[in-house]
């Protein structure tokens, strides 16, 4: 082995992997302690409910937020699941078939979180 | 996985080592004394998860939103009791030590030379965590005894 050189990549995918967690993982400490500090500390449970959401999603600006953050924070979570899959199940068989379950889960959260914010219309019966 | 261990190295997945692996045991990490660096890789791992399982879970709730305004205000109602707010200050103790220890990370990864300070820097990431945790959590805790 050559030392003096980098070793090189398995796949282009891990650095691409490689350099997304690095860089949601930045983008995330901003916006998801921005989001906890709104949504937790200056508003909190006590405050939200049905009409708080209507009045918050009346403008584009906090469904970009949330629509940039659920996108992160999903994508950068699942990767993680996938990397401790490739750390921890050795057996091709199972690492198959969780690799398949986390594919489904990440499709089926991700559209749910994103049909939510995108078509979120109030009531016209208002409450 | 025991049917492994007999299974020819090549054909373990283009990942394994040409070593014969073998599962990890808790033991095995009591064992291995890795010092502050293990601690943080363990509770990187395990926040990442909390907060992982949080957010599925948060997902659902907001969903709810779009479906009628008493689900959404009967699960919000839920997160009003005493179990969901001592979550909520577990999950803010996670979100923080994930991100200020994810920020350590990075900066070893890009700079190379501040692996020589890995130590300091992870009891920052620890002390930078508990000034940003410590008044939300206590803020939180009498929002919740007030109430």
């Amino acid at each position: 082995m050559n030392n003096t050189r980098w070793a090189r990549p398995e796949s282009l995918l891990e650095v691409y992997s490689w350099i997304f967690m690095r860089v949601s993982g930045v983008v995330l400490v901003v916006l998801a302690l921005g989001h906890l500090a709104i949504m937790h500390l200056i508003n909190n449970v006590d405050i939200i409910n049905y009409d708080f959401v209507v009045h918050r999603f009346v403008g584009p600006f906090w469904r970009t937020y949330d629509f940039i953050l659920l996108w992160l924070a999903m994508l950068h979570g699942l990767n993680g699941v996938r990397i401790m899959i490739d750390d921890y199940l050795i057996g091709r068989g199972w690492r198959t078939l969780a690799l398949s379950v986390l594919a489904v889960v990440g499709v089926v959260f991700l559209t749910l979180g994103s049909l939510v914010i995108v078509t979120f219309q109030p009531l016209a019966a208002g409450r | 996985m025991a049917a492994d261990s007999t299974v020819a190295p090549t054909t373990l997945g283009e990942r394994a080592e040409p070593t014969r692996r073998k599962n990890v045991h808790l033991s095995d990490f009591v064992r291995y004394r890795g010092g502050t660096g293990m601690v943080a890789w363990a509770l990187h791992r395990l926040t990442g998860l909390g907060i992982l399982f949080f957010l599925f879970a948060h997902v659902i709730d907001t969903s709810l939103i779009g479906w009628a305004p008493e689900a959404y205000n009967a699960a919000i109602a839920l997160y009003r009791g005493a179990f969901f707010r001592i979550g909520e200050i577990l999950l803010f103790a996670a979100v923080v030590f994930h991100g200020m220890n994810g920020l350590r990370i990075v900066i070893i990864d890009f700079w190379p030379q501040t692996t020589l300070l890995q130590k300091r820097l992870f009891w920052s990431a620890v002390a930078v965590s508990l000034v940003l945790f410590l008044p939300a959590a206590a803020y939180m805790a009498i929002c919740m005894v007030r109430r």
